[in-house]
């Protein structure tokens, strides 16, 4: 049953992911991947379109999945599951507030996680690089390839104008514009 | 206004105004929820923070979900919810729907290419700055690694390794971090 089985996929990943954005990427790359809801290259394309939209990634995210695979029925289903555990969670934090402020097993817990959200970003880039670099799956030919060094080439300069902290819709028309400006020389 | 009514529009324009979500749009919700609207003080913004990032699910959410709360109990979080997440899932059904029209197009496969070597640029930027925000010891690296090894190359399942952090991280606050404290050198 696919409406179900998105359901509880967002409802999973909204349950396990901290920090929320890309941190929850190797949880949905998994489940999408596997259920082959999506294509590598469309998940990445995902990414472009929920960073270059207002309004929270994870929600961006959840709607399009759900949206791509049963339309509007399977958007409202995975936007609920993706904030249920959140909403629900915080109604009970937000009644013990105090105790969970001061809570030294919510500090220990937290010092586990925050590393491991950046280890899992560190997945995401995995990902993606390997999409961008070797979507055909890495090969010494794939260095010979002109479309290596056009990815390499936007990358470069994206990973430059991104530590001049020039906004991630910028760059992303940017990018934009040198792949098509490539891909037509 | 009724104050239902009120917080409703108030995230709703959040929602509508913010890229990237998340920690994006703590600034957003301080100038709407503190000084413009004064529903909340100026420092309850850090523990909106501390407790969005230190709960399960986006932070966005997270965080309206509490404004929403403190402000007006469940019938404010249920409506503060709501109105951060409308606008992106509007938004997201249609530009799905215009996607799917033209993704077809020579051009837009082009744009796309370039995007997603943008889009990688972009991520390692976020992981910069995670980083730099992270407790930097030994314990932290070693939870790096092992959550970049397991989820990247091991292939578990990104859930195993969030519990097995958090575990780990109990482990040490209550223990090890115990033992240097008490320790007289």
């Amino acid at each position: 049953m696919i409406l179900l089985e998105l359901f509880l996929t967002f409802l999973k990943t909204g349950a396990f992911t901290f920090g929320g954005g890309y941190a929850m990427l190797p949880i949905i790359q998994r489940e999408v991947l596997n259920h082959g809801w999506l294509s590598k290259s469309e998940l990445i394309d995902f990414i472009a379109v929920s960073e270059s939209t207002p309004g929270p990634f994870a929600i961006n995210m959840a709607t399009f999945v759900g949206i791509r695979t049963f339309g509007l029925t399977g958007s409202l289903l995975t936007t609920f599951g993706v904030i249920l555990p959140s909403f629900v969670i915080i109604l009970i934090v937000a009644k013990c507030y105090d105790g969970f402020k001061k809570s030294r097993a919510v500090k220990g817990i937290m010092a586990g996680l925050k590393p491991a959200m950046i280890g899992m970003i560190g997945t995401a880039i995995i990902l993606v690089g390997s999409t961008v670099f070797f979507p055909d799956g890495f090969a010494l030919s794939s260095f010979s390839r002109v479309e290596f060094y056009t990815a390499l080439t936007i990358f470069a300069i994206s990973l430059i104008l991104a530590f001049k902290k020039i906004h991630p819709i910028a760059i992303i028309i940017l990018s934009a514009v040198l792949g098509i400006i490539s891909g037509y020389l | 206004m009724n104050i239902i009514l009120e917080l409703f529009l108030t995230f709703l324009k959040i929602g509508a105004f913010t890229y990237g979500g998340g920690y994006a749009m703590i600034p957003l919700i301080q100038r709407e929820v503190c000084d413009n609207k004064k529903w909340l003080k100026d420092e309850d913004i850090f523990d909106i923070v501390a407790i969005a990032e230190s709960t399960p699910g986006p932070v966005a959410i997270n965080a309206a979900t509490f404004v929403g709360y403190k402000v007006s109990g469940f019938p404010g979080a249920l409506f503060s919810t709501l109105g951060v997440i409308i606008p992106s899932f509007v938004i997201i059904s249609i530009i799905s729907n215009i996607l799917k029209e033209f993704q077809n197009l020579r051009a837009v496969q082009y744009a796309f290419m370039g995007i997603r070597a943008g889009v990688l640029a972009l991520i390692i930027r976020a992981l910069y700055t995670m980083y730099k925000a992270t407790d930097k010891n030994p314990f932290s690296y070693f939870i790096m690694g092992v959550s970049l090894i397991m989820t990247a190359f091991a292939e578990i399942d990104a859930i195993y390794v969030i519990i097995g952090c958090a575990l780990f991280g109990l482990i040490y606050t209550f223990f090890i971090v115990k033992e240097t404290k008490d320790d007289p050198a």
